[in-house]
């Protein structure tokens, strides 16, 4: 394939843009169906606590009220492990979090729901259900949930240690370890060594759309669910699961989806609405509130790691060892495999021990949060690679470059690396405009760090089919939540020939379209596009049959070329060709289905530059520049907001964002005041710069750039403040908020 | 249940009536008695700026409104915002720029930025950042949507001159 492109790395208008700047684009909670009844959660009060008996009886007798639900009207069936997309699980832990049997496990876990004719009278009969806690105490840290005596959360986790079953009950779902060469030798080589711990705050991915679930249990049996999901796939698959049903028995119709970042993977309402739209014989719909978002959907880990790293005299690292400990909230799964994945993944070192600890707590269930668990892992090593760099007194790009990790490096955890573009991110911010800069001004400091994220492949479908005016219909099932519409149908319309806007792409239900994973793993661009272009290749084949038959020539003997079919002298453009595909055998419908490996990991790096008030703590970031690999930038406009969003995440997850629990785990800032993202007013432009190594796996060269632009920015910042305080302390606690700055200020006063 | 009260209110430049019951917010009555869905919900304690509309010329969040004190008021929505099929400025420059992502944040950005460019055509970046900060996006990091804010004011300008 030529790198000539015609369509790819240009800016068109998104397909879904004029719905979305008018407000006719429907969202789930934009749903209204004829007799539809409105559902209301109950959440437990208690971070932990026996559930001794519920009484729903005067809930039931308030007028307007068509429904209640508990966990004891899900179907009995046996425990057993599911794979939804995000690893094995048992279906006890997706039905428990879905409504809580037995036990509440967090502060707004669900424990009951009703439908009613509004929403306001579902909220005042969920306030009328009795239930009788008997208060455990709870657990809120992987420390606390790891000691001696800790208050165990499910007496049925035996602890996996090392691979083997242990059959000891404790809060460690797992301990791992990946190891390679000799640790102990590689720190005896080493002049200098460094070893820190650090600690991150619990944080929410903060999409901007709550949680929102309409159902209906029509008379013929099947559910139809409308939602809004990162995979309607895995939620229809979820709901089969919870509810006891085959699939074919459940419809997903995924509505435009308002933000997910991983966090709309999981299923929450989806089960709930569906039974009580059983119960009922209507149409139920459940939203979240704000608070509902924060205490009771997933957030990402908190984090504890302790990394260990080692040179020699020349800048070699000769050793890295890390202790991971994340909080998986209320049922395994802590996303510290990924974390132990991408730890120490820029780098290459031969002697590396990685130990990772799976904790379960008294806090919400955790959920994916944008290249999930690497930047806590990231913001431990990119602060000891900092400070070993201001050992040895060289530059920390430098330092970085002469050990980047590169083709052919190993990790820890086993992969070998193939073609990949750490070395390049790294080359592109020594470069850049803005490291060279002069940082002037007193409490100002620069910092940088790198960050990657691996990707995944996941299954996904595509049709195209094509109409007698040279356009086609591109229908696919990912869910598109930041352009991705327009990406994949502009890599369709790059193979066939025609402009992107001759491509019009639809996202549909379940029913109509092959099984398509979930929008996540930085994988919709890289594999749904690929699905778009064997789809389209698929088209390319039979038209070119088409005009053969019409030229009286085979089809090999047709060239395609710039969107004009051609054999001999004779030519037809595609639309000339698309009107005569009714006289010449009938429609043409192209079909990729995928499961592409060689998902091309993507390396981000960033350089910025901050100013402390050293009276109050506030940071300023007074300039931001994110670098990452796209393999190759389909659509460049939204690979840049990519790398922004994921930037701004970063800086938020950096100074303000935690969940700020008290002792009895009630999250006390459980609102976007409280919470404080950042606004508009918090940050400067956010520069980005695009490296292009290609992924040779895609037929375009694409990575994929969800995810790995969120891992730099916290140990970048940390690293800048470091330099703005003066040196001599350094913040080892995310949020680094004004609090936490005042205190390494008096640190050093004192 | 306390009765519905019967609101006459002017929606969009149209005369509209509705009942609602004094429990119930305007952005209740906009999305679910007169189906105008493209004013969003957030979060409900107006902190997010998605249910951002117009009142008597001056953006309110409208989860913090009373469905009963639109009587008589003027209520413009996104869906007033395009002159039938030509996009306001705004609009179109939200697109060229890709100053949206998943989109929800998006109605209530384009409104407030319209009340802003409406008494200050040429606001600087600065201005733009303070004025849009009751707003939450968190997929853009803003970037695109300030860019996107200060070349739709240009147009505007150059529109006018």
């Amino acid at each position: 394939m030529s790198t000539n492109y015609r369509v790819i790395g240009t800016r068109p208008i998104r397909h879904d843009g004029a719905d979305k700047v008018t407000g006719r684009a429907l969202y789930g909670a934009d749903i209204n169906l004829a007799g539809m009844l409105h559902g209301y959660v109950l959440r437990s009060p208690h971070a932990h606590a026996i559930i001794k008996r519920i009484d729903t009886a005067k809930a039931r007798a308030l007028d307007g009220v068509k429904a209640v639900v508990t966990a004891a009207d899900f179907p009995v069936t046996p425990d057993r492990i599911v794979d939804l997309g995000e690893g094995e699980t048992p279906l006890s832990c997706i039905r428990g979090n879905v409504l809580a049997s037995g036990k509440v496990l967090y502060r707004g876990h669900a424990v009951a729901a009703v439908a009613a004719i509004n929403t306001h009278i579902a909220e005042e009969a969920v306030k009328l259900i009795e239930v009788e806690y008997e208060v455990l105490p709870a657990v809120l840290t992987a420390p606390e949930a790891m000691a001696e005596g800790a208050s165990i959360l499910h007496d049925t986790l035996k602890t996996k240690e090392l691979g083997e079953q242990t059959g000891r009950v404790s809060n460690v779902a797992e301990h791992f370890r990946h190891t390679m060469g000799d640790v102990a030798k590689g720190f005896a080589d080493a002049t200098v060594i460094v070893e820190r711990t650090f600690d991150t705050a619990t944080v929410h991915q903060g999409y901007i759309e709550p949680h929102n679930a309409t159902a209906l249990w029509n008379n013929d049996g099947r559910v139809h669910v409308w939602c809004s999901t990162q995979g309607s796939f895995v939620v229809r698959d979820t709901i089969a699961c919870v509810l006891d049903l085959p699939v074919s028995q459940v419809k997903v119709t995924p509505m435009e989806i308002g933000g997910g970042f991983g966090g709309k993977i999981p299923v929450y309402l989806e089960p709930v609405a569906a039974l009580l739209s059983k119960m009922s014989g209507r149409p139920v719909k459940i939203v979240m509130s704000r608070k509902d978002v924060f205490e009771g959907s997933g957030p990402t880990p908190g984090s504890h790691t302790r990394v260990k790293m080692g040179v020699n005299a020349e800048g070699k690292i000769t050793a890295a060892e890390a202790t991971l400990a994340f909080e998986a909230g209320a049922y395994p799964g802590a996303m510290v495999g990924p974390a132990a994945m991408t730890v120490f993944a820029a780098y290459d070192v031969a002697n590396v021990t990685i130990d990772g600890y799976d904790v379960v707590v008294n806090k919400p269930s955790t959920a994916a949060y944008r290249a999930p668990g690497a930047p806590n892992a990231a913001f431990a090593t990119e602060q000891v690679v900092d400070e070993i760099a201001e050992k040895l007194g060289m530059d920390p790009i430098d330092l970085r470059l002469k050990n980047a990790a590169k083709e052919g490096t190993r990790r820890a955890d086993g992969p070998k690396f193939r073609k990949i573009g750490c070395v390049e991110v790294l080359q592109a911010m020594k470069a850049s405009e803005h490291y060279r800069s002069e940082l002037g001004g007193p409490n100002r400091g620069r910092g940088v760090a790198v960050g990657f994220w691996f990707n995944v492949g996941l299954p996904s479908s595509v049709t195209i089919s094509v109409n007698a005016d040279g356009t086609v219909n591109l229908v696919e099932g990912s869910t598109d939540i930041g352009g991705t519409r327009t990406s994949i149908a502009m890599q369709a319309a790059e193979v066939l020939g025609i402009t992107a806007e001759q491509v019009r792409p639809t996202v549909v239900d379940t029913d109509s379209v092959g099984f398509t994973g979930v929008t996540g793993g930085s994988r919709t661009t890289f594999a749904t596009g690929m699905a778009a272009y064997e789809a389209a290749q698929d088209v390319v084949r039979q038209m070119k049959e088409r005009a053969a038959k019409i030229w009286e020539t085979t089809a090999d003997a047709v060239a395609l070329d710039a969107g004009v079919f051609s054999h001999e002298g004779k030519q037809f453009t595609f639309a000339e060709l698309a009107e005569k595909l009714g006289s010449t055998g009938g429609p043409v419908v192209g079909r990729g289905a995928v499961n592409p490996r060689g998902a091309g990991g993507s390396f981000a790096g960033v350089v910025v530059d901050v100013e402390v008030d050293p009276e109050t703590g506030k940071t300023t970031i007074l300039r931001f520049t994110s670098v990452q690999d796209a393999g190759k930038a389909i659509h460049p406009s939204y690979v840049e907001g990519q790398m922004q969003g994921g930037s701004v995440q970063g800086i938020g997850w950096a100074l303000n964002e935690e969940y700020y629990m008290n002792t009895e785990g009630t999250m006390t800032n459980s609102s976007l005041l409280d919470y404080r993202m950042p606004t508009a007013l918090d940050l400067p432009m956010i520069e980005t710069i695009i490296v292009e190594v290609p992924n040779p796996s895609h037929p375009f060269g694409v990575r994929g750039v969800g995810e790995a632009n969120i891992v730099p920015p916290t140990p970048a910042i940390a690293n800048a403040l470091y330099r703005a305080l003066g040196g001599g302390v350094r913040l080892t606690r995310l949020p680094m908020n004004p609090p936490a700055v005042m205190r390494a200020v008096w640190s050093k006063a004192n | 249940m306390p009765g519905k009260i019967h609101v006459n209110t002017t929606i969009n430049g149209e005369a509209t009536e509705f009942l609602c019951e004094p429990r119930q917010t305007l952005l209740e009555c906009l999305r679910d008695t007169l189906n105008l869905t493209g004013t969003k919900e957030g979060c409900g304690d107006g902190n997010c700026g998605s249910c951002t509309v117009v009142m008597d010329g001056r953006i309110v969040t409208s989860c913090l409104v009373l469905g009963v004190e639109a009587a008589g008021a003027r209520i413009d929505t996104i869906e007033g915002m395009a002159r039938g099929n030509q996009l306001h400025p705004l609009q179109q420059s939200f697109l060229e720029h890709a100053a949206l992502q998943c989109g929800i944040c998006t109605p209530g950005f384009l409104l407030a930025a319209r009340e802003l460019l409406e008494n200050e055509p040429d606001p600087s970046e600065e201005r733009i950042r303070w004025f849009l900060a009751n707003n939450l996006c968190r997929c853009t990091g803003y970037d695109k949507i300030v860019r996107a804010v200060q070349d739709a004011a240009k147009q505007m300008r150059e529109a006018k001159a």
